[in-house]
C-alpha cells in the first residue's frame, strides 16, 4: 500500500513492510507550497519501527525538517522506532538542533495579577510626583543661580526659542483666537437676542477673552506646538546620549537646556495671550457687526464699560502661569525619556497631555484665587 | 536552507554589472561590475564613506541603480511586477547594522514574522521553526524578550536569527562585528561559516573588521571613495600578500602597523 500525493511538488511515498513503514520522501519541499502532513501519510496505520529516506528529494528547507521532527514526535510517543539512519548527516543534525530547541522553548508569563498592577501604578505615581516636584525644585535654583551670575546664562539659546515659540506662532494663534471670537460671539447672540441685549454680546466677549479664553487658548496651543517640541528636541537628545555629555562636562541640562526655554515661554507667552485678545475681540466685534448690526465703535464702548486693567492683569498672570507649566512639562518628559525613537514619540505625546491637564488645573486655582483676592 | 543546488554552477548568484549609484543626483559609486559565486563568502570592504552601504542597498533592493543591473542567480527585480519583486525579496536574508528588530514585538515574534507572511506553515510549526531559529544562533530560552531588554550582540544574533527565518539563498551582513567585542565578533564569524557549511548559502558580507577578514573571506572587493568604485578584487590573503597599491596595503595591513608611541615594536596582527 503506498501514498503517492503526485498533485503536490512535495511527494511522500509510505509503504508497510511488516510493521515497519519506510517512509520516502520527494520532489521539492518549501515552506511557501502545500506539503503533505505526517498525519496524511501515516491514515490508520501503527507501525513498530519507521524508517525514512530522501533520496529523492531535489530541494529543500526548513518545511522538510517540519515534516520528520512531526514523524519522530508521533514515533516517540506511540512507542516507535524512528530509524534516521539513511538521513543525510546534514538533515540528521538538523533534526537534532530542531528537537533540543523544542525542548529548552518555554514561553515566558509576562501576566501580572491585580495587586501587583495596582501597586505597580501607584508606585509609577508616587514617583513621578516626585520626579516632577524635584525638577520644579532644581529649576528655581538654577534660575537662583543665573540671577547671580547672568553671564552663565544661554542667552542666544533663549532669543532663538522665543523666535520659535512666540513670533512662529503667531499665524497659528491668530486663527485660533479670532475663530474663538466669531464663534463665542454666535453662542452669545443666541441668548442675547432673546432678552434684546445684544449689545452685551461686547461685554461677554471682551471678559471672556481677556480673562479666560486669551490664555487659555494660547496655553493650548503652545502645549502642542512647543510643549511637544521640546519634549522631541530634549527626548532625541538624551537618546543620541548629548544629556549625558553635559553631565559628565559638569553642566547641569537644567541650566543649559531647561532654563533658556522657560524664560522663552515665560516671556512669550503673556505677549501672545494679549495678542489673542485682540485678535478674539476682533472676531467677536466681525460678528457683531455682520449679525447683530452692532457698529464697532459702539462694541468698544460697551466693552470698555466691563473690562477693567485687572481684568487684562489677570489674564497676563495666568499666561505666564501656562507658559511656565507647557515649558516645565516639556522639558521634564523630554528629560525622562527612554532612550529610543519610541521613547522620543512617547515624550511628546506625554508633554502636550501634561501641559493641558495642568493648564485646566491652574486655571480652576486661579479662578478660585482671583475670586478670594477680588480681582 | 535551499539546498545548495541552485542551477549550473555557472550561474553566479550575484551578478552586477557596470552598476552605477548614489542618491540625490550624488554618483557614489560608478560603473562597478562583480560577480558572487554560490556558496561563497564574499565581503565588500573599504573605508569610511566609500559607498559600501550604498552599494548593500542597491544590492538589497532598497534603493535603484541609477544604471546597470543586477542579478541573482539570473532573475533581476522587475521593475513592474510586485509579485516577482516579492518572490525574489523572499529568497534574501539581510541583517542591518543595528539588527533592526522591530521594537513592539518579542524576539519570538520578530522572527516569525516573515515566515506567518510568506509561508504556509502552520502556527505551531512557524514556532517550532522560530525556536530553532534562535537556538542556532544561541539565544535559547530569550524567546519572549524584546529587543530593548538584550544586549547588542544579542540584538545581532536575533537579527540574523530574522534573516536566516525563510532560509535565504543570499544572505546580506552590514557590519556584522560592528561594536561587538572579540569575543562576540568571533563567534559570530563562526557562525556564518557555520550557516554557510549547513546550508550552503551566499553571503555577502559589507564589513571593515580586519580580523573578519582574514578569518572567513573567501573574496573581498575593496572599493574607495575617490575612485568611486573596486580598486582591488580577490582573496583577502593574497592581496596583502602582493597587492601593491598603496591603499590596499594600507588597509589590510592597519594590524602590522607599530602602535603609536610604541618605538618599533609590530604587533603581528594576523
Amino acid at each position: 500500500m503506498a501514498v503517492l500525493s503526485e498533485t503536490l511538488p512535495a511527494r511522500v511515498a509510505a509503504e508497510m513492510a511488516g510493521d515497519v513503514l519506510e517512509v520516502s520522501l520527494g520532489g521539492v519541499w518549501q515552506a511557501a507550497e502545500v506539503r503533505p502532513s505526517w498525519g496524511e501519510v501515516l491514515g490508520t496505520r501503527r507501525p513498530a519501527r519507521v524508517r525514512f529516506r530522501v533520496d529523492e528529494v531535489e530541494k529543500w528547507d526548513s518545511s522538510l525538517l517540519l515534516f520528520l521532527f512531526a514523524a519522530q514526535q508521533w514515533c516517540q510517543a506511540n512507542g516507535a522506532h524512528a530509524d534516521v539512519g539513511a538521513l543525510p548527516e546534514k538533515i540528521r543534525l538538523l533534526l537534532t538542533q530542531l528537537a533540543a530547541s523544542h525542548e529548552t522553548c518555554v514561553p515566558f508569563d509576562r501576566t501580572e495579577n491585580f495587586l501587583i498592577t495596582v501597586g505597580l501604578a501607584t508606585r509609577d505615581l508616587v514617583s513621578k510626583g516626585t520626579a516632577m516636584s524635584s525638577f520644579v525644585g532644581e529649576c528655581v535654583l538654577s534660575a537662583a543661580r543665573v540671577v547671580k551670575n547672568p553671564r552663565k546664562f544661554r542667552w542666544r539659546d533663549c532669543i532663538v526659542e522665543m523666535q520659535q515659540c512666540g513670533a512662529m506662532a503667531l499665524p497659528i494663534v491668530s486663527l485660533i483666537s479670532f475663530l474663538v471670537g466669531v464663534t463665542l460671539a454666535y453662542t452669545g447672540a443666541l441668548v442675547l437676542r432673546q432678552y434684546g441685549g445684544d449689545i452685551y454680546v461686547a461685554d461677554l466677549i471682551g471678559l471672556a477673552m481677556v480673562r479666560e479664553m486669551g490664555a487659555m487658548m494660547t496655553g493650548v496651543v503652545l502645549a502642542g506646538r512647543t510643549g511637544a517640541a521640546f519634549a522631541a528636541q530634549l527626548g532625541n537628545m538624551k537618546a543620541n546620549e548629548e544629556i549625558d555629555a553635559l553631565e559628565t562636562l559638569g553642566i547641569p541640562a537644567v541650566t543649559f537646556l531647561v532654563l533658556p526655554r522657560l524664560l522663552a515661554l515665560g516671556v512669550m507667552m503673556p505677549l501672545l495671550a494679549l495678542y489673542a485678545n485682540a485678535l478674539g475681540i476682533l472676531g467677536g466685534m466681525a460678528v457683531a457687526r455682520g449679525v447683530l448690526s452692532i457698529s464697532p465703535t459702539a462694541f468698544w464702548v460697551e466693552m470698555l464699560t466691563i473690562v477693567s486693567l485687572g481684568d487684562v492683569a489677570a489674564g497676563v498672570i495666568k499666561a505666564v502661569t501656562f507658559g511656565l507649566i507647557v515649558g516645565v512639562a516639556g522639558c521634564l518628559r523630554g528629560l525622562q525619556a527612554d532612550r529610543s525613537a519610541a521613547g522620543v514619540g512617547r515624550a511628546a505625546t506625554s508633554a502636550v497631555v501634561t501641559a493641558i491637564l495642568f493648564i485646566i488645573v491652574a486655571d480652576a486655582i486661579f479662578a478660585v484665587l482671583f475670586n478670594i483676592v477680588g480681582l | 536552507m535551499i539546498d545548495p543546488t541552485p542551477g549550473p554552477a555557472t550561474v553566479p548568484a550575484i551578478e552586477a554589472s557596470r552598476l552605477t549609484c548614489g542618491y540625490d543626483g550624488t554618483v557614489v559609486l560608478k560603473d562597478v561590475s562583480f560577480a558572487v559565486r554560490p556558496g561563497e563568502i564574499f565581503f565588500v570592504i573599504g573605508g569610511s564613506g566609500c559607498g559600501k552601504s550604498t552599494l548593500l542597498r542597491n544590492l538589497i533592493g532598497i534603493e535603484t541603480p541609477m544604471t546597470g543591473v543586477v542579478k541573482y542567480f539570473d532573475r533581476v527585480f522587475a521593475e513592474n511586477d510586485a509579485a516577482a519583486r516579492r518572490a525574489l525579496l523572499q529568497t534574501f536574508g539581510v541583517l542591518y547594522q543595528s539588527g533592526a528588530l522591530w521594537s513592539s514585538l518579542t524576539l519570538r515574534q520578530n522572527v516569525a514574522l516573515p515566515l506567518e507572511e510568506y509561508t504556509r506553515l502552520t502556527p505551531g510549526e512557524i514556532q517550532e521553526l522560530v525556536a530553532l531559529k534562535l537556538s542556532q544562533v544561541g539565544l535559547s530560552g530569550f524567546e519572549d524578550y524584546y529587543p530593548s531588554e538584550i544586549s547588542g550582540g544579542m540584538k545581532k544574533r536575533a537579527g540574523l536569527a530574522r534573516a536566516l527565518a525563510l532560509d535565504p539563498a543570499i544572505l546580506f551582513l552590514d557590519e556584522p562585528s560592528a561594536g561587538l567585542d572579540p569575543i562576540t565578533s568571533r563567534r559570530l564569524d563562526e557562525l556564518i561559516l557555520e550557516i554557510r557549511g549547513m546550508f550552503g548559502t551566499t553571503i555577502v558580507v559589507v564589513s571593515h573588521e580586519l580580523a573578519s577578514i582574514f578569518s572567513i573571506a573567501d573574496r573581498v572587493i575593496m572599493l574607495e571613495r575617490a575612485a568611486q568604485g573596486i580598486i582591488a578584487e580577490g582573496k583577502p590573503r593574497e592581496l596583502a600578500a602582493d597587492s601593491r597599491d598603496p591603499r590596499v596595503i594600507e588597509f589590510l595591513h592597519r594590524g602590522d602597523l607599530p602602535a603609536p608611541g610604541v618605538a618599533g615594536g609590530a604587533a603581528s596582527g594576523q
